[in-house]
């Protein structure tokens, strides 16, 4: 794992939260009661973990306590797109885009093309539907970037503040 | 691959595991399933890689990285994987891969993703890729995200 050095700060509620950040983001245990096992490595209880897990998730400091899938491993696939949205369309564009629920993550970035999301689907033919209905119901041309050869992946960042 | 009791097991878990402290029995009782077919299935899964790994999922925004710079570059396709290994390499970097060009409009070809806490630090990482690249890359570019619209993962239909 690639581990990013955590600078010192108080956006998080105390160092017990940054340590969460930086010791849970897998290796959560498979056992009967994993909130206390994971709970005593931080030294804290299982109480308290629960707690500061559900705080974090309502604060959205997490958007998801839980299992990261690996589409491709199950027969499905998963693609980089993008599109240039009008200015004055970009909201609606957002939600035409964003019902799909193929649509696992979506970013808007400084380009002309200023929407670029990953479609994740259970079969590779999914990715030429999800991109045939985007473009029908936005009436913009999609640009898919399907990954070629993947150097490296490896999304774990620590609390940096 | 998997099956349906595995597919079953993806959907009941793909928004989050149960907040409880008996969280796979709790899984287990929805299914209709033993706790130790729902962690030994688990297991198995992490172990085929269908599942990456089970913890939090951070919004780095609200942890402090709120610069995020997709880089892409423009590089000679003799030299592109050999350099895409060593940019991988990099210990800045979360993600890079080689995908297609979509010429004219887009002549990159390789993808680095970097993050900081500003975008100057951002573009002093991007300079060290630059620096790697060298004489095999042609044009280059980073585009910041500015907005996460969407983040939810994976969502099979129920």
């Amino acid at each position: 794992m690639r581990e990013i050095a955590i600078p010192q700060g108080d956006f998080l509620q105390g160092a017990v939260d940054r340590k969460i950040l930086a010791k849970l983001q897998g290796d959560f245990p498979l056992c009967e009661r994993p909130y206390a096992e994971a709970a005593a490595q931080l030294g804290i209880g299982e109480d308290e973990l629960l707690q500061r897990l559900q705080r974090l998730l309502a604060d959205k400091v997490l958007t998801r306590f839980g299992p990261m899938f690996q589409v491709e491993a199950m027969g499905g696939a998963f693609v980089l797109a993008a599109l240039a949205a009008p200015e004055a369309r970009y909201d609606e564009v957002t939600a035409l885009v964003n019902e799909l629920p193929e649509v696992a993550h979506n970013y808007r970035r400084e380009h002309a093309l200023n929407m670029w999301f990953v479609l994740a689907t259970e079969t590779p033919d999914g990715i030429a539907e999800a991109i045939a209905r985007i473009e029908r119901d936005t009436g913009l041309a999609v640009h898919a970037f399907p990954k070629e050869r993947e150097f490296f992946v490896e999304m774990k960042l620590a609390a940096r503040l | 691959m998997i099956d349906n009791i595995d597919r079953a097991l993806i959907v009941a878990t793909q928004g989050g595991l149960p907040l409880v402290p008996r969280p796979y029995h709790a899984i287990a009782e929805q299914l209709g399933l033993s706790a130790d077919e729902v962690m030994q299935r688990l297991r198995a899964m992490l172990e085929s890689g269908v599942i990456r790994r089970i913890g939090a999922v951070p919004n780095h925004y609200a942890i402090g990285w709120t610069a995020n710079g997709m880089t892409v570059w423009d590089v000679a396709d003799d030299q592109v994987d050999a350099l895409g290994e060593r940019i991988g390499a990099l210990d800045f970097v979360t993600h890079c891969y080689r995908r297609p060009r979509a010429l004219p409009a887009w002549p990159y070809n390789l993808f680095a993703m970097v993050h900081g806490a500003s975008r100057d630090e951002c573009a002093a990482k991007a300079g060290e890729i630059r620096a790697l690249l060298g004489d095999a890359c042609r044009a280059s570019d980073m585009l910041y995200s500015t907005r996460i619209l969407k983040k939810t993962g994976l969502r099979l239909g129920a």
